[in-house]
C-alpha cells in the first residue's frame, strides 16, 4: 500500500524476486554496500554511488500489516498515510511540502511484513530529510480531523484498488483460504469493515509499539560516505532512545495444511475469467535460501515466459490457454506462495483450463528440468546482477524489503551465488516438496450475470456504507 | 508489449518500486549528436560503468496511420515482431534472446511506434542480428497473428468492463470523433477480429521509413559503434512512409457526460483545450499544472479534494501535447456517492485559477521543486534514452537539457498569471463519468442526437 501512488507491494515483491537477481558487486570494483548499527539499534545500511549528486533516504519499520493486532486491519497502513500528518514542529503537509520545496520526491508504502519512507533528493539536502525523519519517529501529532478525513482517503484508496477491481477481491479471497491461521490472509489494506472502525488510539498505540529506533533500518543510496551517513545519523536518529518493550515479531504460525481449498469468485464486472492455483511455500530463511533460490528458478521454468514450461504446453501444443504464469517471491518474514495463472481461451472452460494445468505439471514432475532452458535462466540472472548496477534505488529497495523480512546484508549478498549452485535436482526436489494439493488453493474468477435493475444494485453497493 | 497488465496489475506495482534512483547518467547527461555514414541521426550518451546498452528506436505517426477501416492492425502487427522472423519461429526467437540475456521491447500508441533494445556489449552483434531480422523479416505467420490476435482480443474484451477504459474511450471519441485520436489505437473487437495478414503486412509498410525515425542510445558503446549498429538495422528501409493524419479538432464542450456502470466507485476523466508543446507560453502552462494539478500533495486539487476533503486517493492534471491536438486533462475516483461534491471542487478550483492566478510564493516553491526533480528523472539508461529520443521527436536541441531550468526558472508571475486566464475555461471542463455517481446526470451535447 503506497500513500500516494501504491500498491500491493507484497505482490510487487513476488514479481521482483522472480527474474531479477540481486545486484552483487563486480569483481574488480569495490563494494558499494556497508553497514553498521547504532547503539540505540537502528540498523544502517549505505549504498554509495558517486556518479550522480543526488540520493535516496529510506527508513523501514519491521512493522507491517502481518503485525496488527486482531481487528484492526489496515492500522499500519493507516499509519503510514497518518506519517504525513504533523509533529510537535511540523504542520500537517509541511514534511511533504519541505521535501518538493527543496526539490524532492518523497513517498511511503506498506506490506505485511513492512512499512517503509523515503525520499529522493540532491545529495546535500540528506541531513534536513533525516532531521525530518527522525523527528516523525516519535513526535507525531494527530487531531481527530486528521484521523476522519485520511480515513476517508484509505476507504477510497481500497475502493480504487479492490472494490473497483473484481480481480482484487478475488486475490483476497485466494489469500485469505491459503492462510488458515497466519496474518498474510488478511489484506495489507483491511477488510473494510475493520477500516471503518479504525481510530486514534489504533494508529497510536501501533505507532507506540513499533516506531523505534531498535525496530527501523535506514538505507540511504547514492552520493555519500558511509562516514557521512553515520555521523549524520548519530546527531539524528542516535539520541532516539531504543523501546525497551518492543515485542518480539512472533506471528500466528500455519499449522500443517491437509485440505486442498476452492474459491469460486463471480463478478459481473468479470470480462475475462481465468484459474489462480497458489501452494505454500517457504521463504527466504537467514542463512538458508537453497529452497528458495531453487523455488525461484522453477517459477521461472515453469512459468516464466513464452519459453516456458508451461506456456509451451498450454498456449503453443495445446492452444487451451491465452496466458500461462507462475510466480514466487521469497523475500518474506513468514511461508509464502507459489502461484500459478491460467487465462483459458475463448470456448476453453475453467474446468478445462484447470485440468491442464495439472496434466502438464504432473508432466513436469515426470520430464524434469531440461538444463538448456535452467542455463538460459541462469545466464539471465547473471546477467541481471549486470543490469541492476543501473538502478540504485533497486539496490536500496532490495535491502530495506530483506533486513525486514529477516535476511541480513551477508543474505542479500550471497543470493546470486545461491541461484547460481541451485541444480536440476534441487528444482525436482522443491517442485516435489511444493506442489502438494493439500497445500493449495485453487479459484475460479467468473463472470456473474448482472442483477436484474440497477435500483437494486445500488443499495446493495459497499460504496453506500461509507459514508454511514 | 503489456499485453497482459491487465491481469498481472502486481506488474504495475513492480515497476512502481523498481522505478526511481538509479543514477549513473544523472546531471551531467552529455548527448552527442552522432551522424551515421548512411545519413541517419543518432543522439547517444556514452556511459561505460555498466557493460550493457540501451537502444531506443522510433518512428513518428504510431496507430494513428491505421486505415479507417483497419483500426488495430498497427497495434497487432507490432505484438507480431517478436513472433518469429529470419531463420527462427517464434520461440526460437525468445530463446535466443534469453541465451544472450537481450530483451526487446515493442510498443505502440497515438503518435508513434517504439523498440527498445537492452543488450550486454558481450553479445551485442548476437542481439543485432536477432532484431535486424524482427524489424526486416518478420514472418507474421498466420498461427501466430491468430495466437497474438486472441490475446488482443481478451484484452479489449477486458476494456469493456473496465471503468477507466470506458471513461478513456468515452472521453477520445466526444473530443476528437472521427479522427484517428477518438479510438483506441487497440482496435475494436469488430476490428481486429476481421484483420488480415495482408492488413498486417500493410501497416508493416506504413509504419517503418526513414523520414519518421527516430534514434538514442545510452550505455556502453562509442559513437563509431552505434553508427555502424544503426545503419546495419536501418540505413536499408524505405525513404517514406504511410502520409500523417491531419489536425484533430477538439469538439468536446464544456458538461458532464454520465456511463452508468455498475461498480462502487466512480471513475471521472476531465479535460478541456490544451497547448501545444511548440507554443511560447508552454512552459508558463506547464509551471501553472505543477501549482494546479501535478499530484503532489501541495497541488492545490490534491489539497482540496483529498487532504482536506478527503473525496479521493488521488487527482491529477495534466498537459497532453499530442502531435496533431492539444488537450489539459484530469482524473479523480471517489466513491458514487462523493464523486459529485469531487467534480464540483474540481470545477471551482479551476475557476479560482483562472480568476485569481497563483501567488508568488507558489510559484517560487514550483519552480524549486520542477528544478531540482529534474535530475532525478535520468535515472537508468533506459529512462535516458527514452527521454532522448522524446527531445528529438518534440524539435528540442541537443543541449536542451542544459538549459530547461533556465526556462523554468524564466516564467514570470504575470506569465503563469496571463496562462491562467487565457488557457483555463472551467466552463469548458467536461467530466466523462463513469459509475453510479449519485446527483449527476449527462448535460446534453448541442448538435447531437443527444
Amino acid at each position: 500500500m503506497n500513500r500516494l501512488s501504491g500498491t500491493l507491494a507484497a505482490l510487487a515483491a513476488a514479481f521482483l524476486a522472480t527474474g531479477i537477481a540481486t545486484a552483487a558487486p563486480a569483481a574488480d570494483r569495490p563494494d558499494p554496500v556497508s553497514t553498521f548499527t547504532l547503539d540505540n539499534g537502528l540498523q544502517v545500511v549505505v549504498v554509495e554511488d558517486h556518479s550522480a549528486p543526488v540520493l535516496q533516504h529510506m527508513l523501514w519499520y519491521r512493522a507491517g500489516s502481518a503485525d496488527e493486532p486482531l481487528g484492526s486491519s489496515g492500522v499500519a497502513h493507516f499509519l503510514e498515510h497518518l506519517l504525513f500528518k504533523g509533529t510537535d514542529t511540523l504542520a500537517p503537509g509541511e514534511f511533504s511540502a519541505t521535501v518538493a520545496a527543496n526539490g524532492g520526491q518523497d513517498n511511503a508504502f506498506t506490506s505485511y511484513d513492512y512499512t517503509a519512507y523515503y525520499q529522493r533528493v540532491a545529495a546535500d539536502r540528506l541531513e534536513l530529510m533525516m532531521r525530518m525523519e527522525a523527528d516523525r519517529m516519535k513526535n507525531l501529532k494527530l487531531s481527530e480531523e486528521d484521523i476522519a478525513t485520511e480515513r476517508d482517503v484509505i476507504l477510497e484508496e481500497r475502493n480504487q484498488r479492490t472494490e473497483n477491481e473484481p480481480r482484487a477481491l478475488f486475490s483476497e479471497q485466494m489469500g485469505a483460504a491459503q492462510y488458515l491461521n497466519h496474518r498474510y490472509g488478511l489484506p495489507v489494506i483491511g477488510w473494510r469493515h475493520e477500516m471503518e472502525a479504525l481510530d486514534r488510539d489504533a494508529a497510536l498505540n501501533f505507532y507506540r509499539t513499533y516506531y523505534s529506533p531498535n525496530n527501523a533500518i535506514l538505507v540511504v543510496a547514492g552520493d555519500v560516505t558511509p562516514e557521512r551517513v553515520r555521523e549524520l545519523a548519530e546527531t539524528y536518529y542516535g539520541p532516539i532512545p531504543a523501546n525497551p518493550d518492543l515485542p518480539e515479531r512472533l506471528r500466528s504460525q500455519e499449522p500443517p495444511q491437509t485440505a486442498a481449498r476452492r474459491v469460486i469468485f463471480k463478478d459481473p464486472r468479470v470480462a475475462q475469467p481465468y484459474v489462480s492455483r497458489s501452494y505454500l511455500a517457504p521463504e527466504r530463511d537467514s542463512g538458508a535460501q537453497e529452497k528458495a533460490a531453487a523455488l525461484s528458478l522453477l517459477s521461472e521454468i515453469l512459468g516464466g515466459g513464452s519459453t516456458s514450461y508451461l506456456a509451451d504446453k498450454l498456449q503453443f501444443q495445446n492452444q487451451v490457454a491465452i496466458y500461462a504464469g507462475a510466480h514466487y517471491g521469497g523475500t518474506s518474514l513468514d511461508a509464502t506462495t507459489f502461484d500459478f495463472t491460467i487465462v483459458p481461451e475463448n470456448g476453453v472452460s475453467l474446468e478445462e483450463a484447470e485440468a491442464a494445468l495439472d496434466a502438464a505439471l504432473a508432466d513436469f514432475l515426470k520430464d524434469g528440468v531440461d538444463p538448456e532452458q535452467l542455463e538460459r535462466i541462469k545466464t539471465q540472472y547473471r546477467a541481471a546482477e549486470i543490469y541492476a548496477g543501473d538502478s540504485l534505488n533497486r539496490m536500496a529497495d532490495r535491502y530495506g524489503r530483506a533486513l525486514s523480512s529477516g535476511l541480513t546484508v551477508e543474505d542479500v549478498k550471497a543470493w546470486p551465488a545461491v541461484v547460481q549452485a541451485v541444480t536440476a535436482e534441487d528444482i525436482m526436489q522443491a517442485a516435489r516438496d511444493v506442489l502438494r494439493p493439500e497445500a493449495s488453493v485453487t479459484g475460479w474468477l467468473m463472470r456473474a450475470e448482472p442483477p436484474e435493475t440497477v435500483t437494486e444494485a445500488a443499495t446493495e453497493t459497499p460504496a453506500e456504507e461509507v459514508n454511514q | 508489449m503489456m499485453r497482459f497488465a491487465t491481469w498481472i496489475r502486481a506488474g504495475a506495482v513492480a515497476g512502481f518500486l523498481a522505478a526511481g534512483l538509479a543514477l549513473p547518467a544523472g546531471a551531467a547527461v552529455e548527448i552527442e549528436d552522432v551522424t551515421t555514414p548512411a545519413g541517419i541521426s543518432a543522439w547517444l550518451v556514452e556511459d561505460h560503468s555498466n557493460p550493457f546498452t540501451v537502444l531506443e528506436i522510433r518512428f513518428r505517426g504510431g496507430t494513428s496511420l491505421d486505415q479507417p477501416d483497419k483500426r488495430g492492425a498497427i497495434y497487432l502487427m507490432m505484438g507480431l515482431l517478436e513472433e518469429g522472423s529470419g531463420d527462427l519461429d517464434s520461440r526460437a526467437h525468445a530463446r535466443a534472446l534469453e541465451s544472450i540475456a537481450a530483451s526487446v521491447d515493442y510498443d505502440a500508441s497515438d503518435d508513434e511506434v517504439s523498440i527498445t533494445a537492452t543488450f550486454l556489449t558481450e553479445s551485442r552483434d548476437e542481439a543485432m542480428a536477432l532484431l535486424h531480422d524482427a524489424l526486416h523479416d518478420p514472418h507474421f505467420d498466420p498461427d501466430d497473428i491468430d495466437r497474438v490476435r486472441r490475446q488482443v482480443l481478451s484484452s479489449l474484451a477486458s476494456d469493456l468492463q473496465d471503468p477507466n477504459a470506458i471513461a478513456g474511450k468515452t472521453f477520445s471519441a466526444m473530443a476528437f470523433g472521427d479522427h484517428p485520436y477518438g479510438s483506441p489505437g487497440e482496435g475494436t473487437i469488430e476490428s481486429v477480429s476481421a484483420l488480415t495478414r495482408d492488413d498486417i503486412v500493410a501497416a508493416y509498410d506504413a509504419v517503418f521509413a526513414r523520414d519518421r525515425l527516430y534514434v538514442g542510445a545510452v550505455g556502453d558503446i562509442t559513437a563509431p559503434e552505434l553508427s555502424e549498429i544503426v545503419d546495419g538495422l536501418l540505413a536499408d528501409l524505405p525513404e517514406t512512409g504511410a502520409p500523417l493524419p491531419g489536425k484533430a479538432d477538439f469538439q468536446m464542450t464544456g458538461g458532464v457526460t454520465v456511463v452508468p456502470f455498475e461498480t462502487p466507485q466512480s471513475v471521472a476523466i476531465f479535460g478541456q483545450k490544451g497547448l501545444d508543446r511548440d507554443d511560447p507560453d508552454f512552459f508558463a502552462a506547464y509551471v501553472l499544472n505543477q501549482i494546479l494539478g501535478s499530484g503532489g500533495f501541495e497541488s492545490r486539487l490534491m489539497n482540496e479534494v483529498r487532504e482536506k476533503r478527503g473525496l479521493t486517493y488521488g487527482v491529477y492534471s495534466y498537459l497532453v501535447p499530442k502531435d496533431h491536438a492539444a488537450i489539459y486533462m484530469g482524473s479523480v475516483a471517489s466513491g458514487n456517492d462523493r464523486i459529485a461534491e469531487a467534480v464540483e471542487v474540481i470545477r471551482d478550483e479551476w475557476r479560482r485559477m483562472a480568476e485569481e492566478g497563483v501567488t508568488q510564493e507558489e510559484l517560487d516553491k514550483a519552480k524549486t521543486y520542477l528544478t531540482g526533480a529534474f535530475p532525478l528523472r535520468f535515472d537508468g539508461n533506459g529512462r535516458v534514452a527514452s527521454i532522448m529520443v522524446g527531445m528529438q521527436m518534440e524539435g528540442l536541441p541537443v543541449d536542451y537539457i542544459a538549459t530547461r531550468n533556465d526556462k523554468v526558472n524564466a516564467v514570470t508571475l504575470d506569465d503563469v498569471n496571463r496562462v491562467a486566464r487565457e488557457l483555463l475555461d472551467p466552463d469548458g471542463l467536461h467530466f466523462v463519468v463513469v459509475g453510479q455517481p449519485i446527483g449527476m446526470t449527462s448535460t446534453p451535447v448541442p448538435g447531437s442526437e443527444g
